[in-house]
C-alpha cells in the first residue's frame, strides 16, 4: 500500500466514530476605532518603520527625496516618475543585490497590525526585488487601508503568491532583544497617500 | 552538549543536571519573563480575546475532524496549482524523498527556513549522511548548528545562550563553514545580527534548493503560510530555483478564511507582536515570481496515532507558538534541552507521547515533568487543556506497566491500598495502625506544622522522595468511624 493510502486509511480509522460536526464560532471583530489611515500609521511607526504622508500630487518627489542618490530597483507598472531608478528586468539574485533600494505600491494595508500586504501584481513586481535591496520604499494609498486581518483576508487572493509586512525585519533571537534588520531590508519606508 | 537528542535520559535526571546549571537558569529566567511581559501586555490590547480563542480552537478542530477530506482536497489544490506532492508515514520516508528530489536537481547544499517538522524527522542529519549540507538561516537556528547544540525553544531555539556565549561561538566556527566573522565582532545583538547577515547572504544567493516547513496548509486553496520574522524565510521561499516544504499534516485548516483567528493569534501569543514582521503565502508554482518546482511533503510520524487518542486529539491544534513553555514553572528553571525533544515545555510533554507512545522511559517520564498548575491552559491561543491531556498521559503511562513482572512500588501501594479499602475490618486495622502512629508522633516528633499540628519531618527509606522537601502532618489519634461509635454519631456530646 502507498504511503497516501496508509496516511489517509490511519486517519480514517483514528476518527472513526468522531463526529466531523464542530459549531465553529465566528472570530470576533474589532470595535471601530474611528480614523483607520491614523491609526495604520501609528501602528507601522511602531515597528520602527518610517512613515510620510503626503497629497497625490506630492507622491513623486517625496519618493525622489527618500530615495535620495540611492540606486533603485521598481516593478514594471509603478507609475511614478523616478529619474534613475531601474525597471525589474528579472534580474537575479546577485543582479538585485547591486541595488540599494526598491519602490512599489501595495494591494491593503491593515490597521489594526500596522501590516502591509504585496499581491505581487506588476506595480509591486516579483516577490524578490522587495527582498533583496536594503531599503523599502512602499507607497500606500489612504483607500487601502481596512481595520483589520479578516478585512484583509477577504480581500486577497491566495492564488497570487502574498508577502505581509509588518515593519522592517527583525530579530529577538539574542536574549530576546530586537534588532531592526536582518535578512530583508533593514528600512521599510511607508509613503502613505491621502 | 552533542547535536542529537537519541539517548537523553529521563526528565528527572535531566532535569537535575538542568538544575545545577546557573547560567542557564539566570539565561532562562531573563528570556521566560520578557517574553512574557510583552505577550501579556499585547493580548491585553483584544478586547475579545478569550473569543478569538475559542474561533481559534473551532477552526483547528474541525480541520481535525474530518483530516482525511482536507488532505484529500489539500492534495487536489496544490497539484491543480503546480506543486508535487509526497507523503511520508514517518521521518525516514519523509527524510529520503527531500535528499531525493536534492539530489535530482545535482546540488550538495540546501537552505533552511526554521522549521519545527524537519527538526522533529532529523533532516539536517540525515541530509548529512547523503553528503547534503544543510544550512540553517534562522539566526538562532544558526547558533545552534554553529554550537554543535540542541534547540531548547520551539520559537527561540537558542534561548539557553547569552550574547557572550554566541559572540564566541560566530568567532569560533563561521569560518568553518563559510564567510568568518569579522575579528572585531562585539556582542551588541546588532552586530552579531549583522555578522549572521553577511554570513548567509551568499548562501542564499547562490542557493538552487530550499527547505521549509509551514505553518499553516489550507486545503481548499492548496496555499502553504510561513510565518517569520528576519526574511530568511522569504529569502528561503523566494530565491531559490526547487522548493520544498515537509508539512505535518495536522496543519491543514480548511478555508482561506479560516486563516483569520490564527493569524491574529499566533504573532501576539510567540513574539508578543500585533503581527510578526514577515508572512508569506504561495499556492504551488507562480509563473515567472519565485521556484518554479514546488515540493510538498505531508508528513505523519506519529500523529495519526495522536489522532486516534480522544484526550489527546487536541494537541495536534498546536500552532507552535510557545507560550505555554514561556509560563511554565518547570520549563522557566530546566529550560529546552531536559526534554529530550525538540517540542518541550508543556506542550512537548504530551506531544511527545502521544506521537510516539510512552514505552520508552524517557517519554514515558515526560507527562510527570508538570506540577499541573494550569497556567499554559490559560495561555494556549487554540485552548489545548494540556493538565487534562497529562494526567490522561499519566494514566497511559501506569496503564503500560500494568503487565510488568516486577510491579513498581507505586503499583504495590496501589494494590494494598485497595486491598486495605475493601474491607471494613481492614480498613478499621489500618485506621487504628494510622491512630497509633500520630501518637507516637506527637509524643516523639520534633516538627509542628504551623498552628501547631504535630507532623513527621524527613523519613528514611521509599518515603524520603515524598518527605525531603514536606511535612507529612501526623495522622489523628482518633479516626472518625471510632469518633462515630464512641460518641454514637455525636449525640453524645462529642469531646473527649
Amino acid at each position: 500500500m502507498s504511503a497516501r493510502d496508509d496516511i489517509l486509511r490511519g486517519v480514517r480509522q483514528a476518527l472513526a466514530g468522531v463526529s466531523p460536526a464542530v459549531e465553529v464560532p465566528a472570530a470576533p471583530r474589532v470595535p471601530d476605532r474611528g480614523d483607520l489611515v491614523a491609526l495604520f500609521v501609528e501602528r507601522v511607526e511602531d515597528y520602527r518603520a518610517v512613515v510620510t504622508r503626503c497629497a497625490p500630487d506630492e507622491v513623486d518627489q517625496v519618493v525622489r527625496d527618500v530615495l535620495g542618490s540611492a540606486r533603485a530597483v521598481v516593478p514594471p507598472d509603478l507609475g511614478l516618475d523616478l529619474p534613475g531608478a531601474v525597471v525589474d528586468d528579472v534580474f537575479t539574485a546577485t543582479e538585485l543585490d547591486a541595488y540599494d533600494a526598491v519602490v512599489t505600491r501595495a494591494a491593503v494595508g491593515i490597521a489594526e497590525t500596522g501590516t502591509v500586504v504585496l499581491d505581487h501584481q506588476p506595480d509591486q513586481g516579483r516577490r524578490a526585488i522587495t527582498l533583496v535591496p536594503d531599503l523599502h520604499v512602499c507607497v500606500v494609498d489612504g483607500g487601502q487601508v481596512v481595520a483589520d486581518v479578516p478585512d484583509a483576508i477577504a480581500l486577497l487572493d491566495p492564488a497570487r503568491p502574498l508577502t505581509w509586512i509588518s515593519g522592517p525585519s527583525a530579530t529577538s533571537d539574542i536574549e530576546l532583544d530586537r534588532v531592526e534588520g536582518v535578512h530583508g531590508p533593514r528600512t521599510l519606508h511607508v509613503v502613505l497617500v491621502g | 552538549m552533542s547535536g542529537t537528542f537519541v539517548g537523553m535520559p529521563a526528565f528527572p535526571t535531566a532535569a537535575r543536571e538542568a538544575l545545577g546549571d546557573t547560567q542557564l537558569r539566570r539565561n532562562l529566567a531573563h528570556a521566560t519573563h520578557v517574553i512574557r511581559d510583552k505577550r501579556a501586555k499585547v493580548v491585553a490590547e483584544v478586547e475579545d480575546w478569550e473569543e478569538l480563542r475559542l474561533a481559534g480552537a473551532g477552526v483547528k478542530e474541525a480541520a481535525l475532524r474530518d483530516l482525511a477530506t482536507h488532505l484529500e482536497t489539500l492534495e487536489a489544490s496544490l497539484v491543480r496549482a503546480g506543486a508535487t506532492v509526497h507523503w511520508a508515514r514517518d521521518a525516514e520516508e519523509a527524510c529520503a524523498i527531500v535528499a531525493q528530489v536534492t539530489k535530482a536537481h545535482g546540488v550538495d547544499e540546501v537552505v533552511k527556513v526554521k522549521s519545527m517538522a524537519t527538526a522533529e524527522i532529523g533532516l539536517n542529519e540525515a541530509l548529512e549522511a547523503e553528503g547534503i549540507a544543510a544550512w540553517e538561516t534562522d539566526l538562532a537556528e544558526l547558533i545552534v548548528q554553529l554550537g554543535d547544540d540542541l534547540p531548547s525553544h520551539i520559537l527561540v531555539p537558542a534561548i539557553h545562550r547569552n550574547r557572550a556565549e554566541i559572540r564566541e561561538i560566530f568567532l569560533r566556527r563561521m569560518g568553518d563553514v563559510g564567510r568568518p566573522a569579522p575579528v572585531d565582532l562585539t556582542d551588541e545583538p546588532a552586530v552579531l545580527a549583522a555578522a549572521a547577515r553577511a554570513h548567509l547572504r551568499e548562501k542564499f544567493l547562490r542557493a538552487k534548493v530550499a527547505v521549509s516547513g509551514a505553518n499553516f496548509a489550507v486545503a481548499e486553496t492548496g496555499t502553504l503560510v510561513v510565518v517569520e520574522s528576519e526574511g530568511n524565510g522569504r529569502m528561503c521561499l523566494t530565491l531559490p530555483e526547487v522548493l520544498i516544504s515537509v508539512v505535518g499534516i495536522e496543519k491543514v485548516v480548511a478555508t482561506w478564511a479560516d486563516l483569520d483567528p490564527l493569524l491574529r493569534l499566533l504573532p501576539r501569543s510567540s513574539t508578543g507582536e500585533r503581527m510578526n514582521p514577515y508572512t508569506s503565502t504561495w499556492s504551488g508554482v507562480t509563473p515567472g515570481d519565485g521556484p518554479q518546482e514546488v515540493h510538498v511533503v505531508l508528513l505523519d510520524n506519529g500523529r495519526t496515532r495522536a489522532l486516534a487518542d480522544d484526550v489527546g486529539r487536541q494537541a495536534l491544534r498546536c500552532i507552535r507558538c510557545s507560550a505555554c513553555l514561556n509560563v511554565c514553572p518547570v520549563y522557566e528553571r530546566v529550560g529546552g534541552h531536559a526534554y529530550g525533544s525538540v517540542y518541550p515545555g508543556p506542550i512537548g510533554a504530551i506531544l511527545n507521547p502521544l506521537l510516539h507512545g510512552v514505552s520508552d522511559e524517557q517519554t514515558a517520564s515526560l507527562p510527570y515533568a508538570s506540577s499541573l498548575c494550569g497556567a499554559c491552559f490559560e495561555v494556549c491561543p487554540v485552548r489545548i487543556d494540556i493538565p487534562s491531556v497529562l494526567v490522561d498521559q499519566r494514566a497511559a503511562v501506569v496503564d503500560s506497566h500494568r503487565g510488568d513482572r516486577v510491579p513498581k512500588a507505586e503499583a504495590v501501594a496501589m494494590k494494598a491500598a485497595a486491598w486495605a479499602f475493601s474491607d471494613s475490618r481492614r480498613l478499621a486495622w489500618a485506621e487504628k495502625a494510622s491512630g497509633l502512629g500520630g501518637r507516637l508522633l506527637r509524643r516523639f516528633g520534633r516538627t509542628t506544622l504551623p498552628g501547631g499540628r504535630a507532623a513527621a519531618g524527613r523519613l528514611p527509606g521509599p518515603a524520603a522522595g515524598w518527605t525531603g522537601a514536606r511535612d507529612l502532618p501526623a495522622p489523628p489519634e482518633e479516626s472518625f468511624r471510632d469518633w462515630w461509635d464512641r460518641t454514637d454519631g455525636g449525640r453524645d456530646g462529642g469531646a473527649r
